[in-house]
């Protein structure tokens, strides 16, 4: 028997094609996921997103703790609400999730981390913790809204209080603040501007249908997939795991290689990786007919790599994909599709932001 | 549950098929397949004048989730093609039984009509 979000009732109410989604039953689409991709672009949408996994660590060491338990350094958290992205890495440097760090206060911090991955997360991290006199509490009480697209924040705005609308005034990416019931976070995973917003599971339903009232259209997980990959944002289980090091998969940005005697899980196999060097995740273009799909082989002067994720992009009219390739992939590839081979574009790794195309 | 018009035919791979009359046949994809595929975004169609024979993969539905052969449901000629799923692929999807078609053929052996599935075999197959 597959999990339920709290707001189950509000996808069958308009329509959704449930699935079931590594144990949830989540919408796919309400009827047309390249429609749900648009209104985000274009206007606003909405995601349930209350699968995922909150996870809240306190304790005087926590900072330290964390310091030792992801790639990024969480030492650049020094404002209160502040927001951080980073592999959660084993001893071999492999991806154990990519998860956000939200720095509460000096004794408390956030965790968002995927519902593919919560239980060896919370074994992992309970693992880890114990050293650290870290206390770990999993929070399944809150239900979790991704209000995406140019127009989310201003539909948003009119569900506010004065006191609400006074906490996310002049709110910069990355940042979540605590107003009032809501916990509101400008994180997203669309590529456009918006809000992640997290609340008791008891108010959630209600906070569904007045996003509806103020034209917020409901997305599944068919227009999330389509709008993460057009923002070049990594799935996770698809574009890493944990036998893929971050530095193939373009997740290089997130290892914070200084201060250098910062230890930290992973560390010194990714010091090994970086000095032999690694494939690495590219972005690929294809104009023609045709749809890129994951696990289509990849080929390129002097070796081979594979697409993990491919799709056709809704905004750009054409296919696009995330490819892991040699280090030496130059600007074309072809890719294999049902024995016929195709030239592709090879670019970097992020196609639609805000709306607009930037390959 | 989908639509299944009783006066088509249809062979289990979810093609239906529509008489025109002097040997001539309607293919297109049922509304219970393109609504396993989901959003349309590509159809590739065979080209006029190629014979194809029963059970051949003649066309290809490239949906947002996957790519579907499309099998020929009776031997013959393709006579015509409706290239307006060019533009507006997505009509699979909002009239699958009508301006979503996708081929014509000229029969060359109007006994394979018997062999294909009737509103309720067809419907039956789905259900399994």
């Amino acid at each position: 028997m597959a999990q339920q979000t709290v707001l189950i009732g509000k996808h069958l109410e308009a329509g959704a094609k449930v699935v079931d989604f590594h144990g949830w039953d989540m919408p796919l689409h309400y009827g047309s996921q390249i429609e749900e991709h648009h209104a985000v672009r274009t206007d606003a949408g909405m995601f349930d997103v209350s699968h995922m996994t909150i996870v809240d660590l306190t304790g005087e060491r926590t900072r330290e703790f964390l310091r030792y338990l992801v790639a990024n350094d969480v030492a650049k958290l020094t404002t209160p609400g502040k927001a951080l992205y980073t592999g959660m890495l084993n001893e071999a440097g492999g991806v154990i999730d990519d998860l956000i760090v939200y720095f509460m206060t000096e004794n408390f911090f956030r965790l968002v981390v995927n519902s593919a991955t919560r239980e060896k997360d919370l074994a992992w991290i309970n693992a880890q913790a114990k050293a650290f006199d870290v206390t770990v509490t999993e929070r399944p009480e809150f239900a979790m809204i991704a209000v995406q697209g140019p127009n989310a924040k201003a539909k948003v705005a009119t569900l506010l209080s004065d006191e609400q609308k006074t906490a996310v005034a002049g709110m910069k990416p990355f940042f979540g603040v605590q107003a009032g019931n809501l916990f509101i976070a400008t994180t997203g995973y669309t590529g456009e501007d918006g809000y992640e917003i997290s609340l008791p599971n008891g108010a959630a339903a209600d906070f569904w249908q007045q996003l509806l009232d103020a034209g917020v259209k409901p997305a599944g997980l068919g227009a999330r997939d389509t709008l993460r990959l057009e923002a070049g944002m990594n799935l996770y289980g698809q574009d890493m795991d944990e036998t893929v090091s971050p530095l193939a998969a373009n997740m290089g940005w997130t290892i914070a290689w200084e201060p250098s005697d910062r230890n930290f899980i992973g560390r010194s196999a990714l010091e090994a990786q970086r000095a032999a060097g690694t494939f690495k995740l590219v972005g690929l273009v294809m104009e023609q007919k045709g749809v890129l799909r994951h696990g289509q082989k990849v080929l390129v002067a002097g070796g081979e790599g594979e697409i993990t994720s491919g799709t056709f992009s809704p905004t750009l009219g054409y296919s696009i994909a995330m490819a892991r390739v040699p280090a030496s992939t130059g600007d074309t590839a072809e890719v294999d599709i049902r024995g016929k081979l195709v030239p592709v574009q090879v670019v970097k790794p992020s196609f639609v932001r805000m709306g607009k195309k930037v390959i | 549950m989908s639509t299944i018009p009783q006066e088509l035919k249809y062979a289990s791979s979810h093609e239906w098929v529509r008489s025109e009359g002097n040997g001539v046949y309607t293919v297109g994809i049922t509304e219970h397949a393109q609504d396993l595929l989901g959003d349309m975004v590509f159809v590739e169609l065979p080209d006029v004048g190629d014979t194809v024979a029963q059970g051949d993969d003649v066309a290809v539905a490239e949906s947002v989730k996957a790519a579907s052969d499309i099998y020929a449901p009776i031997s013959g000629e393709i006579i015509a093609v409706n290239d307006a799923l060019n533009d507006s692929p997505e009509t699979v999807n909002s009239a699958p039984f009508g301006d979503g078609w996708m081929f014509q053929i000229k029969a060359s052996d109007e006994a394979e009509l018997a062999g294909l599935l009737d509103a309720a075999g067809y419907a039956a197959s789905i259900a399994e």
